[in-house]
């Protein structure tokens, strides 16, 4: 065994150079670079550090510490309340995760700005639903009221619910398979106790555990999003990180000292509202601990799981509402107040190819060439380890992968840029490094459960029968993996084709995709150019999913157990 | 008739080295490829810009490449950031639609190139004189850094089927936004259009003798802007959404104006009314407003980044934008509507005919509709400006 031993080792060492180069010493490098403008160190503007008066500039900001708390209250708010309705949805509706999976495919590859933009039109005071109830209350003109951008940062909330649900039940989904889950139910409700209860003591502590680390870049995420909380959010003041990127744009040059400042602050927020979750946590398994010991069977408590899949389909038909409107929007010439539809239908936006065909072309191979490239790097670490007999994501793995997804795209992506422009790489070789370092770690998170929760024995019994180390990861592990590496390939284009700052700022705004310009025109007067794009942008990706779930279900036609559809 | 004499005879002596020069420019600008740097968020523009690249291309072998840029300042920041990375040439911005507080900015930083216009063919159908709106952007000095290409207008819009004309003037905004709670807003001031509405107050309300040619200092601007102050508190509970939030920009203002959310809408382009009407994006009975003492008005300029990387293709971009006929098919409300920087007395009988012969409709003003231009107050003001409003109105 003293040569295979060896080999194994270069493979997972390999894999694991390959990652600390690519993605983990830049986002450090890059987040370096930050920490030193933060505290006054930008030698090219002259400023020599070290020193507080970036820190000083950024809390002299109009209206911070508001945006600081609606950050925070946004993104706390919109991580737990997704994180309940997706508890409460896959407790629900366990039994039917095929279909649940099909429903919610298209909507976790909807892009954030597109979402936005559609739901932006739905729920304004002037967009559909106000439209279908303006003559029942007779508006002749759309009511003054802040559902769009309202100070509370409701819409925000909304629309990040919207997306992060579905990759919720997506990543819940892919951990419930890891626990005997059935088994477990069996036995809990031979002893009495309800479904929801089940779920309740039993189920969820698993699997919260199992998830630790998507809740925290949801949770990130959430706290630190730009796009959505440009469309939906408050204006006056914005949330934190919109604060920041616009301090990093403001055409005074030295404002990117308190923008970097700001950066670092928005890292100290996303961990504070980390260590508050985790604290809500720690104290809800307390005080559930406590009510199990009493023995309640709460029985009762099942027909309170009507209510997640109420809520869950409430957001299925805004989210719908929101596509079509996009798609309505694209093939409308003028549609104004009080219509429900268009006065004029026109294909002209659509026609004019040239406005949007080269973002649609350069999105698509950026987003082919971030997943291929990101798919074989974690094939090659999970693989790797695997032959170590090592799981997958550990130690510093955890860290390269959480880093990117953990920290602000802006607090990074200035240094990294920066870093860029010595290397002298070409634009589109940039973007495409650029949105690997933001693809990968979702490979690896969708993969390294499916890797570890993989049969054994299935390996075991290809090796018993003399197939070597190559042979069966290509004859065995990937043929069975076929399903959740396919969802995972999906997903990974999902992610890249909804970059919106990796690609402006590693490509110098000289590489256009369908997000970059989708964010421009939303800023624009023309929501039909917008909603082309947009349109687009939601479209890729959906048929790359849809792709992602034929796929395994027709190579594995004849064998139930492969088509990804566990139970 | 002295300078006249001196400025002929310099244009007598530099003439045949101009064209030599300029013969060198277009034969090193073929090939090029020229990224520039514009504001995308109007698809007219977008448009208008993609024309002028298919003359580049077929006249002088130089593609363009439009970057669509949500905000200018991007394209200030990325070029900022190449110099931090000591990038002094092969830079990735090769000509940027910029002026006023970004012009300023990257004239400070001193990562502009040139001065270039005077050698652009081009420039002699400009006015160019010293106090001309061609040679100081913001009241800034140009000192040919950049090569004007448009000019801008502040006007209002309004829907004439919902609503009279807006009050002849800022102070009769307050009763007017009264009597219509809740139908008048304007961009968010840290977007420039939102600064030049308060600016357009400025002007108009500050006391007698102030002059905003100069750089404010905290004196100044406390006295200048009182009267300003008082007016907007007496405004602001009237706006949309009770004065707490603000749209982003003008266009999205211009959406809520088409939505029927708010009734008032601001341009820099007296010209994007009419050309949003024929593009289905407004009403066709919006119509412009002009306040009678005039508005406030400055030139858009293309400039060339230090470091770029195709400074030959930008300057013959530069000088296609400065074209007559360019200019002509601009302002051609068909195409753009965007009004000539062009001087008329230099023009030849042939484009003063194309100028007179452009089409008009019912929601273009023309030049004399607009009244008198009001300069635009020096950058600091606008900083200020933006600076005192989110301190005094962002909780």
């Amino acid at each position: 065994m003293a040569a295979p031993l060896h080999k194994v080792r270069s493979l997972r060492g390999l894999g694991g150079t390959l990652v600390a180069l690519l993605i983990l010493l830049p986002v450090l490098f890059g987040l370096g670079h930050s920490v030193m403008a933060g505290f006054g160190h930008l030698p090219v503007l002259g400023v020599k550090g070290p020193s507080l008066s970036p820190w000083q500039t950024l809390l002299a900001q109009p209206g911070l510490w508001r945006s600081v708390i609606l950050s925070l209250w946004t993104g706390m708010a919109a991580t737990v309340l997704s994180l309940i309705l997706a508890f409460g949805a896959i407790a629900a509706l366990q039994g039917h995760a095929p279909r649940l999976r099909r429903v919610l495919a298209p909507l976790l590859a909807v892009p954030h700005a597109a979402l936005a933009i559609g739901l932006a039109f739905v729920i304004a005071p002037s967009g559909w639903i106000a439209r279908l109830l303006a003559p029942a209350l007779d508006w002749s003109r759309p009511p003054d009221v802040a559902t769009l951008g309202d100070p509370w940062g409701l819409a925000l909330i909304l629309g990040l619910i919207l997306k992060e649900t579905p990759f919720l039940i997506a990543i819940l989904l892919a951990a419930s398979s890891q626990i005997p889950l059935r088994a477990q139910m069996a036995a809990a409700r031979a002893l009495g106790y309800g479904r929801a209860a089940v779920w309740l003591w039993l189920l969820v502590p698993q699997l919260v555990r199992l998830i630790r680390l998507p809740v925290l870049v949801v949770l990130a995420f959430s706290v630190s999003v730009v796009d959505m909380a440009l469309i939906l959010g408050p204006s006056n003041p914005p949330t934190l990180s919109v604060t920041v990127s616009r301090l990093f744009t403001d055409p005074d040059l030295h404002a990117m000292l308190p923008a970097s400042a700001g950066a670092l602050m928005q890292l100290g927020l996303t961990a504070l509202a980390a260590a508050i979750l985790w604290a809500a946590m720690r104290l809800a398994g307390w005080c559930g601990r406590a009510i199990l010991r009493r023995g309640a069977r709460w029985q009762g408590l099942d027909r309170a799981l009507a209510a997640p899949v109420a809520m869950l389909a409430l957001l299925l038909v805004l989210a719908g509402l929101a596509a079509v409107t996009l798609a309505v929007w694209s093939i409308a010439f003028s549609w104004r107040w009080p219509d429900l539809w268009p006065d004029r239908l026109s294909l002209a936006t659509w026609q004019r190819q040239s406005a949007w065909l080269p973002a649609a072309q350069t999105a698509l191979w950026i987003a082919l060439a971030a997943t291929a490239i990101a798919m074989l790097l974690a094939v090659l670490w999970l693989e790797g380890s695997d032959r170590a007999d090592r799981p997958g994501l550990q130690g510093w793995m955890r860290a390269a992968v959480a880093l990117p997804l953990v920290l602000p795209q802006l607090s990074i992506l200035i240094g990294l840029s920066g870093l860029l422009l010595r290397a002298d790489l070409s634009p589109m070789a940039a973007v495409i490094w650029g949105h690997v370092l933001f693809v990968f770690p979702y490979l690896v998170i969708a993969l390294a459960g499916a890797w570890a929760a993989l049969d054994p024995q299935l390996t075991r019994t290809a090796a018993s029968l003399g197939v070597g180390p190559w042979g069966r990861l290509w004859r065995v592990k990937l043929p069975v993996l076929i399903a959740p590496l396919s969802l995972a390939a999906a997903l990974g284009f999902a992610v890249s084709i909804a970059q919106y700052l990796p690609t402006l700022f590693l490509g110098g705004g000289r590489v256009a995709t369908l997000t970059t310009e989708a964010v421009a025109l939303s800023s624009g007067s023309d929501r039909r150019v917008a909603a082309v794009h947009a349109t687009l942008q939601a479209g890729l990706p959906w048929l790359i999913y849809l792709a992602a779930l034929i796929l395994p279900a027709f190579l594995h036609r004849d064998r139930r157990a492969l088509k990804g559809e566990p139970g | 008739m002295k300078p006249l004499l001196s400025a002929l005879a310099l244009g007598l002596s530099l003439t045949p080295a101009l064209a030599e020069d300029w013969q060198q420019v277009l034969d090193q600008a073929r090939g090029q490829t020229v990224y520039f740097h514009a504001w995308g968020g109007d698809q007219r523009t977008n448009d208008f810009i993609a024309s002028v690249g298919d003359r580049l291309q077929d006249d002088h072998d130089v593609t363009l490449r439009h970057v669509r840029l949500a905000d200018t300042a991007d394209a200030v920041a990325r070029v900022l950031a190449e110099r931090a990375a000591g990038r002094d040439s092969g830079g990735s911005v090769d000509l940027i639609w910029l002026n006023g507080p970004n012009f300023l900015a990257m004239k400070e930083q001193d990562l502009l190139h040139g001065p270039f216009v005077a050698d652009l063919p081009n420039a002699r159908y400009l006015d160019l004189t010293e106090g001309s709106a061609n040679t100081a952007d913001f009241t800034v000095p140009v000192e040919g850094l950049e090569s004007p290409w448009r000019l801008a207008r502040f006007v209002f819009t309004y829907d004439s089927a919902r609503i009279a004309a807006p009050p002849a003037d800022m102070a009769g905004m307050v009763d007017w936004a009264a009597a219509n709670p809740g139908r008048v807003t304007h961009p968010d001031p840290a977007n420039f259009m939102g600064t030049t509405f308060l600016k357009q107050a400025l002007i108009e309300l500050a006391p007698a003798g102030t002059d905003l040619s100069l750089p404010p200092d905290d004196d100044s601007f406390a006295a200048a802007t009182a009267p300003l102050w008082e007016w907007y508190d007496a405004l602001r509970p009237h706006l949309w959404r009770d004065g707490l939030s603000f749209p982003e920009n003008e266009s999205i203002q211009q959406q809520l104006l088409n939505d029927g959310e708010v009734d008032l809408g601001m341009s820099f382009d007296p010209a994007s009314a009419a050309a949003a009407i024929a593009d289905g994006l407004l009403p066709d009975t919006v119509r412009v407003h002009v306040p009678a003492a005039g508005s406030i008005g400055n030139v858009s300029f293309v400039a060339i980044p230090a470091n770029a990387s195709n400074i030959a293709g930008a300057k013959v971009l530069a000088n296609a934008l400065l074209d007559p006929e360019t200019q002509a098919r601009m302002q051609n409300i068909d195409n753009l509507g965007a009004f000539s920087v062009l001087d008329p007395a230099r023009l030849d009988d042939a484009a003063t005919a194309a100028f007179a012969a452009l089409p008009t409709v019912p929601a273009l003003p023309s030049l004399q509709d607009l009244g008198p231009v009001l300069a635009e107050p020096h950058p600091g003001w606008a900083t200020r400006l933006t600076d005192a409003w989110q301190r005094r109105y962002t909780r």
